[in-house]
């Protein structure tokens, strides 16, 4: 066999590679980010119960499926980065979080938005909402503690570790609404069983939840080259770059 | 189509404020993350730019 599996597991190969699929993973969130605008507004019909309110749900549903995933796949890397003591998979690990981040805040951000129309309030200390609040504590917990420590490598063994702590918190928040009596409704998609909403609701949520998920690729590329070109500055490939040498 | 007119639609059946607020906001905070990492690159290639002419 000879491939050569480790090969992108460095920086200097990485960032190339990184360079030429962010435009292809920001082209495809568009794509999808416009087709499921579309949807959302132009083609799935009213509630009934919540008239056009629901519609919040578009972005909230795939913004709080963002939130957890992200989580999972930073603490993922971060873990990876531990065990093998590999660096580029601690700095995936870093240009995830401050995505994560954005997208648990707009997750409560619009799920106030919702919760001020259809409950009448904006906030309340429901298990779903608390465990939402605490990954966002856990996105900023992670970001201050590697900003706080100097040696890099130091840093990334310490977000590592919190970050596979904090991992207990996304199936709480994912369950919250069967374990405990929440104001947060029920999860509307269960796998194994069918969606409690018309396909079109069902369609146009899919549909943003895919340019999420192309936009956090593309962001978290673009993050992951900085980190690279900061961290290695000192290095042969960095000064050899088309954009450094002059 | 779900709407009737132009001024159907922005009126969100009242809910307007919390439909826009919604997308709106979210539209701006991927915004900036996207502006903000433009910059931090342009940042840090020119400091390996100076770095590298030392």
């Amino acid at each position: 066999m000879n491939i050569h599996w480790f090969k992108y597991a460095s920086p200097q190969t990485f960032y190339p590679l990184a360079g030429r699929m962010i435009p292809w993973f920001a082209g495809l969130a568009t794509i999808f980010a416009v087709a499921g605008l579309y949807v959302s507004f132009a083609i799935a019909p009213t509630d009934f119960q919540q008239g056009e309110a629901y519609r919040i749900i578009f972005v909230h549903v795939p913004a709080a499926w963002m939130s957890m995933m992200i989580y999972l796949i930073m603490a993922g890397w971060a873990g990876i980065g531990l065990i093998l003591n590999a660096r580029l998979s601690a700095m995936m690990a870093q240009a995830l979080a401050p995505t994560g981040a954005i997208f648990t805040l707009l997750a409560l951000v619009t799920g106030s938005l919702w919760g001020k129309p259809m409950w009448g309030a904006w906030w309340v200390w429901d298990a779903r909402l608390t465990s939402e609040l605490i990954l966002l504590f856990l996105y900023i917990g992670f970001m201050a503690l590697q900003s706080s420590i100097d040696d890099p490598r130091r840093a990334d063994r310490a977000g590592a570790l919190l970050a596979l702590v904090g991992v207990v918190n996304v199936p709480i928040i994912y369950f919250s609404v069967k374990w405990w009596n929440t104001l947060h409704q029920g999860s509307s998609i269960n796998m194994g069983a069918a969606p409690k909403m018309v396909t079109t609701m069902l369609i146009g949520m899919l549909l943003l939840a895919l340019a999420f998920w192309m936009y956090t690729i593309a962001v978290a590329l673009m993050r992951v080259r900085c980190i690279m070109l900061e961290r290695e500055r000192n290095t042969d490939w960095v000064k050899a770059l088309s954009g450094v040498k002059s | 189509m779900q709407w009737t007119s132009w001024t159907a639609f922005f009126n969100m059946g009242g809910y307007a404020f919390y439909v826009w607020f919604s997308f709106g906001f979210t539209a701006l905070c991927l915004a900036f993350e996207v502006i903000t990492l433009q910059k931090r690159r342009l940042k840090a290639l020119h400091l390996s730019r100076l770095l590298a002419q030392e």
